[in-house]
């Protein structure tokens, strides 16, 4: 057995197989009831509460992953293309933030973001407000500014690999058949970049579906994630197998939501050309 | 042709990379349907030029006409010129059919009409039936022939070829070189083809420019650069060439007399070089306007006698080196093989004669360095 099938299977699959084990147990005093049933799958198919923190995290998470790739898809442009020395200093120099601890970062937004944090007291200074800006903090903005910055790097990386790998001649060989910048772009250098963008969409999307730190910290009561509750589940509720249905059920939606986005880039890349 | 009525006019164009000259003040004038070649060794500066007739460099000084119109606020993409690069620049993301069609999409023409010019394209370079393959299962001949077809599709005044046949192995090369003279010819769009093989470049051009150092050598057609080479760089790189050390001995009675290393004293006539008596000077003769014979000639004229040194059979003709009786100096001499069993006739052992004509005999000027 190859070390990587090994660890495929002991990392990954026996772990899974057990959690959909659990996910079909149901919670009986402080231990678990073992006879197999739907149970959990209908509680959360039932009642309003899981629906809605689920699409509320999946929508969170979607819109941190547009805006991530978005912000960064200039940056790594910019180093790939108009940046002719040092270019690893620069790409090192913008994950530089993320040597920092993740808390760590969450508490310096808390200190930017707050009630009398740095925007807030900086646009009452300056009269523009009124009163400190509330949505600011314990909000789903404040969830989604924090994510967005935290999972930057993960985001610079792949898109700058993917741009940095593509052939300058054949920039030049649109330019040459009559495509202005604009054109270049959209026919040439977006598709060419496209393993970038899903890497950086699949890096970001599939972790901070899940993430409960930063909502817990930063998302007061309306910006709680799925996160939160399979957490509560597999802690204070103590309902292990309601917090493994939780989990199948979140993955299952990523692998839907991850398997239309590819296929969409495809359709669209296949457009452009 | 005269300065400034060329299809493209080169006029003491210049390009420098901050302190490096790349290119030195050239002019040149090409004509509407030529095959035009810019010939030298890596550095010479002859991409440079090909890239700044494209547009994708800018020109550090002096103007580039095509078909009357200057070019020097023109950006590539509105240039009435098409190139194939080196690598060839095939859009991997693309399959054959959208990689030629690729220009027309600015043209807004129906689908049914951009289908069309693309097939009848893929059968001028012999792709029909090619265009559903994704481009990286193409061989380097076929990815070749793709190239050509995308840039021929917006029928451009001027295509551009950037060394296209560089990366295919000798017998493709032969094959394409062909195909790409016939292309030429059919379709009669001025070509500009950048190379560093002589012997392509003889073989497809109508002229070529030879350059060297950022700075054009010669222009002239394949006979007049081989034949009449204006430097002893040019006559060195097109071809074999044997040079001799000379001096100018005196000019008279329409004659000029020259003191030749190893030869002695060798007359041609007076027009064969404008140098006064006195100038250092190189004459030099090719190869195959040596004759060999085993016997001096029997009318007792001009021959030098010389030793066989190495014969190399080449099958249509035979490669000797010969050193010069009494002298250092070899000669190449290349002689067809008319008769069969020819070459058995020379001896290894026995001393040749030499014998050339008064009219292979070139004068060079000493090369100002």
């Amino acid at each position: 057995m190859s070390p990587t099938l090994l660890f495929l299977l002991v990392g990954v699959a026996v772990p899974f197989l057990a959690l959909l084990l659990i996910s079909f147990w149901t919670r009986d005093g402080f231990g678990f009831d073992t006879t197999l049933t739907f149970a959990n799958y209908e509680r959360i198919w039932t009642e309003p509460i899981f629906g809605a923190l689920l699409s509320r995290s999946l929508w969170i998470s979607g819109v941190v992953t547009v805006a991530t790739v978005l912000l960064c898809y200039p940056m790594a442009y910019y180093v790939a293309f108009h940046v002719h020395r040092h270019k690893m200093l620069w790409i090192i120099l913008m994950t530089l933030p993320f040597w920092t601890s993740y808390l760590l970062r969450i508490f310096a937004w808390k200190v930017i973001l707050g009630y009398e944090g740095v925007i807030n007291a900086s646009l009452l200074s300056l009269g523009w407000i009124a009163a400190p800006l509330e949505f600011l903090l314990y909000s789903p903005t404040a969830v989604i500014i924090t994510l967005a910055h935290a999972w930057a790097a993960f985001a610079i990386l792949p898109l700058y690999v993917s741009l940095e790998k593509i052939d300058r001649s054949l920039l030049e060989a649109a330019a040459d058949l009559g495509d202005g910048p604009a054109r270049r772009f959209f026919r040439i250098t977006l598709p060419l970049s496209m393993p970038g963008v899903l890497s950086a969409f699949f890096l970001i999307f599939i972790p901070t579906t899940g993430d409960y730190i930063t909502p817990a910290l930063l998302g007061g009561p309306d910006g709680a994630m799925i996160g939160n509750l399979i957490q509560l589940q597999f802690g204070a509720v103590n309902n292990w197998p309601m917090g493994a249905a939780l989990s199948i059920v979140l993955t299952l939606w990523i692998a839907a939501i991850g398997l239309v986005f590819l296929a969409l880039s495809r359709i669209l890349a296949q457009r452009a050309a | 042709m005269t300065p400034g009525d060329g299809f493209i006019s080169i006029r003491n164009v210049a390009k420098s990379y901050g302190a490096f000259r790349a290119i030195e003040s050239i002019s040149m004038e090409i004509g509407k349907g030529e095959f035009f070649s810019l010939l030298g060794a890596s550095g010479c500066g002859k991409t440079t030029l090909l890239r700044m007739l494209a547009g994708f460099e800018d020109v550090s000084g002096g103007e580039i006409w095509i078909d009357g119109q200057e070019m020097s606020a023109v950006p590539p993409f509105r240039r009435p010129v098409n190139m194939v690069f080196q690598n060839y620049a095939i859009f991997p993301h693309m399959n054959v059919a959208e990689n030629v069609g690729y220009g027309l999409r600015k043209l807004n023409l129906p689908k049914t009409q951009r289908r069309e010019m693309v097939e009848e394209m893929l059968d001028l370079v012999r792709l029909a039936g090619y265009g559903g393959r994704k481009a990286n299962e193409l061989s380097g001949g076929q990815r070749q022939r793709v190239a050509l077809a995308r840039a021929l599709i917006l029928k451009p005044k001027v295509l551009l070829l950037d060394e296209p046949l560089g990366a295919l192995d000798r017998q493709l090369r032969e094959q394409m070189q062909v195909e790409l003279r016939r292309l030429q010819r059919s379709i009669g769009i001025t070509f500009v083809f950048v190379t560093h093989d002589q012997e392509e470049a003889l073989t497809l051009s109508d002229r070529i420019a030879v350059m060297d150092g950022g700075a054009v050598l010669q222009v002239g057609s394949p006979a007049d650069l081989y034949e009449r080479p204006a430097s002893r760089k040019v006559a060195g790189f097109i071809g074999t060439m044997n040079f001799l050390r000379a001096r100018v001995a005196e000019r008279a009675n329409g004659r000029a007399h020259l003191d030749v290393e190893a030869l002695g004293r060798l007359a041609v006539p007076a027009e064969a070089t404008t140098l006064a008596a006195g100038s250092p000077a190189w004459i030099a003769i090719r190869p195959e306007r040596f004759a060999l014979s085993d016997a001096p000639p029997a009318d007792g004229s001009y021959a030098v006698e010389a030793s066989l040194e190495l014969t190399t059979y080449l099958g249509e003709r035979c490669r000797h080196v010969v050193r010069l009786a009494g002298h250092e100096t070899r000669i190449a001499v290349s002689a067809p093989n008319a008769r069969r069993h020819q070459p058995a006739s020379l001896d290894l052992e026995k001393p040749v004669w030499l014998t050339w004509s008064e009219d292979a005999v070139i004068v060079l000027e000493e090369d100002r360095t």
